[in-house]
């Protein structure tokens, strides 16, 4: 870093912090997903229609998660549902 | 029984070739008889950088289809001892290498070898995976560069489900990171990520750094593994891998950027 640079705005990140930031987000969200059963989507899919039978939501408005804490599986489900007119 | 170790990565460009080439040389040099096998059907390369291109007369797909012998597909290494080389096929068929005719040919190629070298293509389809199904050991070539590293960790996913070792329940591949293309002055302007980044992203243990060097293209363009050059900085780094993945303890090298003048510090570059 030459005299010059030291003038420059000091409070940016570098370009190096910003990428492991990144790829510390996106590796985490892909290591979640991989460690999912293959039957998750499917079982998504299916809770989604469902539902859909009685109350009119998107295909994004299920949130399906499920987590191993130890020895117990916890299946999160999330559903949101649309503001009732 | 043979060592079976996987040089891969996912992504490709990223040092795979020259990086088998390097440590499966290594690896001879140090007295363990160590054979390298390109698992890159259709784009053959590891011959160029091993300098025996003038040399294959038969490949791996013609020992899985019967067509030759072990014998006489390998590559008896001209400057190293104890080393050979398998060629890949320039066959266009991606279906050629069946799991198991790679099985039957690693059986017969442990009965002399310690150490069975399988430089993997790029990619995650089938060539790379049979690169890596009957692996012990696996060397992971990142770049410090986004999508290296994430596909590195990619490969990890598929080390630890879809490998022999992880199917059969046993005990798992023994995953080393190896760093190419290292630039230590960009990391100190804070312009690529750091050795300490990419080892906390991925978890696994560090085998050894490899500083980007004129070096290895050098070496590609006369086709001698860049192990063998001594004066090289990425000669040496690989010497250090080698030993480390032996089991020796070796320092970290060639991380810092050579110290400058008052005056070059003062006026920057």
């Amino acid at each position: 870093m030459g005299i010059f640079d030291y003038f420059k705005s000091k409070n940016e990140p570098t370009s190096a912090s910003v990428a492991k930031e990144r790829l510390q987000i996106i590796v985490a969200h892909e290591r979640g997903k991989r460690q999912q059963p293959d039957y998750l989507p499917q079982m998504q899919k299916e809770i989604i229609e469902v539902i859909r039978k009685y109350v009119n939501i998107g295909s994004d408005d299920v949130q399906i998660q499920l987590e191993n804490i130890e020895d117990c599986s916890v299946l999160e489900l999330n559903v949101t549902l649309p503001d009732q007119a | 029984m043979a060592k079976i170790i996987v040089v891969t990565s996912g992504k490709g460009g990223v040092g795979k070739t020259t990086s088998s080439a390097a440590i499966g040389t290594g690896l001879a040099l140090n007295g363990h008889k160590t054979v390298i096998i390109d698992f890159d059907v259709g784009l053959r390369n590891l011959d160029l950088i091993m300098g025996c291109e003038r040399r294959v007369v038969y490949d791996f797909v013609n020992v899985i289809n019967g067509e030759a012998t072990l014998t006489q597909a390998l590559i008896k290494d001209k400057r190293t001892k104890n080393l050979s080389i398998l060629p890949a096929s320039q066959t266009r068929d991606k279906d050629a290498l069946s799991q198991e005719g790679v099985q039957q040919v690693l059986n017969e190629l442990g009965k002399t070898y310690d150490y069975i070298v399988c430089d993997s293509p790029a990619g995650i389809e089938r060539g790379a995976q049979m690169a890596l199904y009957f692996a012990d050991i696996a060397i992971v070539v990142t770049n410090p560069e986004v999508s290296s590293v994430r596909d590195s960790d990619r490969i990890l996913g598929i080390l630890q489900s879809k490998s022999r070792r992880a199917e059969q329940g046993m005990d798992p591949i023994e995953e080393h990171l190896l760093l190419t293309r290292y630039h230590p002055e960009r990391v100190e302007q804070g312009e690529m990520l750091g050795v300490a980044d990419v080892e906390e992203i991925l978890a696994i243990p560090l085998l050894g750094v490899i500083p980007e060097s004129e070096a290895v293209l050098k070496a590609s363009n006369q086709g001698t593994p860049v192990i063998l050059d001594t004066e090289s900085e990425a000669g040496l780094a690989y010497d250090d891998a080698v030993h480390r993945l032996l089991g020796e303890d070796r320092p970290l090298r060639f991380l810092e950027v050579p110290k400058k003048g008052f005056f070059k510090r003062l006026l920057g570059g």
